[in-house]
């Protein structure tokens, strides 16, 4: 285990670090100008995967598991979302016929 | 007697509140019979007083219980019946006894009877209050009753606007000269520590003449007096006051309420002697008064107008007596003016009733073949008023204006010129009146008709009275010694006189050459009203023809109304108007309104927010994050 760590650590941190924010930006913008709601769903879990691999580079870096205990909590937490999200974008086609979010505007004033 | 004090003023109120609830349901006889029952009850009891303060010269002072008792603030429930009072008592009663009776005659086909003679119990439950009181608080109870009533009684028929306005007046101006009465009130409290006139009057005779506080004190009660007894500035409300029925106008606005005035001054006797400025103002207002009121009564038309002018001068003439130091001959004046003033609005009375409801003198004449009780009574009442001896009038008149000559001839001359004025309009009423040919429809002619009985009664009863009642107080120069009356009341204005200083003494020739200039100038007046009204037949022109500019003057009231109006009631209703439209309607409720609106326009800026575009939530989600951050990092 000790030589893998070392290997992994070979790879400075910083680049971790900016990895993980390019591919949480490149989230954050999918969820803000996509308009099919499942793209949406699929950057939102580009956000959450992100998150979990700067969690497992400092876990292995800080040589403290639970940064790894956590990841598992946050994989559990993103598959029960996802399970909600879709029944309710099926939902959403079975009524509208659409899942485009611009058509979604009833709670206008 | 001490005993019963209390029952004179409560049988009045005991009367009020029977007939007053019995109003709809008692018969008319038996509202009228307690009513007048309980009135000559109470002159039988003011009798009784009279008697015994005459017996014994001992005032009467009785205390029931303490009304206010407030830190230095005393004020004890209690009368006093003195030589004063105890003559108030009885013209009050008396004559107020004798109006009940007319009453029944006079309001017999109105349906409002009951009422009626309710507030007539009542105005004399509250006028008995006035001079009993031994306090000035207790007076002023009496004070704000009477005007009460009188609003009650002028506004009987309120169904006429008309009416209603008039009544509105005189309470209106009773109410201004409330307010220097309450002030009075308030200085003499703080001036002397009490209101009780036997606390009041000893610490006032100590102070010296010209002492501010008293002079301030009794200008103030003056004011008071102009309002209650319609004396310049306030009197236009007694002319107007004409709306009510016939038997108010002669209890009230001549025997009674309007004496009230008098009363209250003649009673402070001592604080006026000690401020000789008010004195002279009380003289030359009294005086202005009336010569003013006189010339108005001069073109006056409506029979009752004349007798309203009539009332006014001849209490102008008591307060010129007061202001001059005549407190005798003021307060005898009173006497014989309640008596043939009184007669006059009766008889008056007695005169529209027969000619079903004419007030117009031009449309009157020749009435004294056919309502002749009334003629001879109104002809001695008018002799009583002209100044002509032996009657009433010229002995108290001629006092007042021998002692206004002491204190200067001009006051005296100009008295006299009132004199002939006032014998002039009198007569020229009864010339219109009774002489001549009737003027009226043919429908009135057939109706003219002597008053029953109820109503001639008292008329003869106040005749007697102002035929004899001179002799109450014979002159000097007449019989030996001082008058009846000055010696009663002589007790009552003691202080005064001491304090005033000895009077000026005049020679008996001058004093018989005043009378007999007063009356000669009566007499030429009466002759020039003869020639003018009996020999040429003159009748006053109707309303729409064309006056001359004095004669214009005098029939329209020299348009003190329409003068107060401009004065008074315009800026008054231009504050009226600023305060409504702009601070209330644009400042206040724009305050209120605005608050309310202020949610509702921020609300509509809110709603905005509500674009039901889910990207625009997402968005704003991201950008709160973001300000969170930024604000952890940039504190921190």
């Amino acid at each position: 285990m000790e030589s893998l760590t070392n290997t992994i650590k070979e790879v400075p941190l910083n680049h971790y670090i900016l990895l993980c924010s390019i591919i949480f930006s490149i989230g954050v913008m999918g969820v803000l100008l996509r308009r099919n709601a499942i793209v949406i769903f699929m950057s939102v879990e580009l956000m959450l995967n992100s998150v979990n691999l700067l969690l497992t580079a400092f876990s292995v870096y800080r040589g403290d598991a639970s940064g790894q205990v956590f990841v598992f909590f946050i994989m559990a937490l993103a598959a029960a979302e996802v399970a909600v999200g879709l029944a309710i974008i099926v939902m959403i086609y079975r009524n509208t016929n659409s899942i485009d979010i611009n058509v979604l505007n009833r709670l206008k004033w | 007697m001490d005993k019963y004090i209390w029952l004179i003023p409560v049988l009045p109120l005991a009367g009020f509140i029977i007939n007053g609830i019995g109003r709809n349901s008692l018969s008319k006889n038996t509202i009228g019979f307690v009513a007048s029952f309980l009135v000559l009850a109470s002159f039988g009891l003011s009798v009784a007083a009279f008697l015994q303060i005459k017996a014994t010269g001992v005032p009467i002072n009785v205390t029931y219980f303490t009304w206010i008792d407030v830190f230095r603030f005393t004020v004890p429930f209690s009368f006093l019946i003195d030589q004063l009072s105890s003559l108030m008592l009885l013209i009050i009663t008396g004559i107020g006894f004798l109006i009940h009776l007319y009453s029944i005659g006079y309001m017999k086909d109105d349906e409002g009877f009951g009422k009626f003679f309710a507030y007539l119990n009542l105005f004399v439950f509250f006028m008995l209050m006035l001079v009993l009181g031994s306090n000035y608080v207790i007076m002023f109870i009496g004070w704000e009753g009477v005007g009460l009533c009188s609003y009650l009684l002028i506004g009987f028929w309120y169904s006429n606007p008309s009416y209603a306005d008039a009544a509105k007046k005189a309470f209106i101006m009773n109410r201004i000269g409330d307010l220097g009465f309450l002030l009075a009130l308030f200085l003499i409290q703080d001036t002397f520590g009490s209101f009780g006139f036997a606390q009041v009057f000893p610490q006032a005779g100590l102070l010296h003449a010209g002492n501010a506080n008293v002079v301030l004190i009794t200008i103030l009660l003056f004011v008071g007096a102009t309002g209650k007894s319609a004396q310049i500035p306030l009197f236009t409300w007694l002319p107007d006051a004409m709306a009510g029925p016939t038997p108010v106008s002669a209890l009230i606005h001549a025997a009674t309420m309007v004496t009230a005035g008098i009363y209250m001054i003649a009673r402070s006797n001592v604080l006026f002697t000690l401020a000789p400025l008010t004195m002279h103002i009380i003289a030359i207002i009294g005086l202005a008064t009336a010569i003013v009121a006189a010339i108005i009564a001069l073109t006056q038309t409506d029979i009752k107008k004349v007798l309203a002018y009539s009332t006014v001068s001849q209490l102008g003439y008591m307060f010129l007596g007061l202001g001059v130091g005549a407190y005798t001959g003021a307060f005898f004046h009173l006497m014989t003016h309640a008596f043939f003033k009184g007669l006059l609005f009766l008889g008056a009375g007695s005169v529209i009733h027969g000619v079903s409801g004419e007030q117009d003198m031009r449309k009157m004449g020749g009435l004294k073949g056919k309502m002749k009780i009334t003629f001879i009574t109104m002809l001695i009442g008018t002799l009583a008023i002209s100044g002509i001896p032996p009657f009433a009038g010229f002995f108290s008149k001629d006092e007042i204006l021998a002692e206004a000559f002491k204190q200067s001839p001009t006051l005296y001359v100009i008295g006299v010129i009132g004199a002939m004025l006032t014998a002039f309009y009198m007569f020229r009423m009864l010339f219109l009146t009774f002489y001549g040919k009737f003027r009226g429809t043919h429908e009135q002619e057939h109706h003219i008709h002597e008053s029953p009985a109820s109503m001639t009664f008292p008329l003869i009863i106040l005749a007697v009275l102002s035929a004899v009642g001179g002799f109450l107080n014979i002159p000097e120069v007449m019989g030996g010694g001082k008058g009846w009356l000055a010696n009663y009341l002589a007790p009552v204005f003691a202080k005064s006189v001491e304090l005033g200083g000895t009077p000026a003494i005049t020679s008996p020739g001058t004093e018989w050459l005043l009378m007999g200039i007063s009356v000669g100038a009566a007499v030429v007046a009466i002759v020039l009203a003869y020639s003018k009204y009996m020999t040429k037949g003159h009748v006053p022109v109707a309303d729409t023809e064309e006056r001359s500019f004095l004669a214009n003057l005098s029939y329209n009231k020299f348009y003190v109304d329409e003068l107060y109006d401009f004065i008074i009631r315009r800026p008054l209703d231009g504050f009226s108007d600023f305060f409504y439209n702009v601070v209330d309607k644009l400042g206040i409720d724009g305050l209120v309104n605005g608050i309310g609106d202020a949610p509702v326009e921020a609300s509509k800026g809110f709603r905005l927010l509500q674009t039901g575009n889910v990207g625009f939530y997402i968005f704003m989600m991201v950008a709160g994050i973001v300000a969170i951050l930024v604000y952890s990092f940039v504190r921190i």
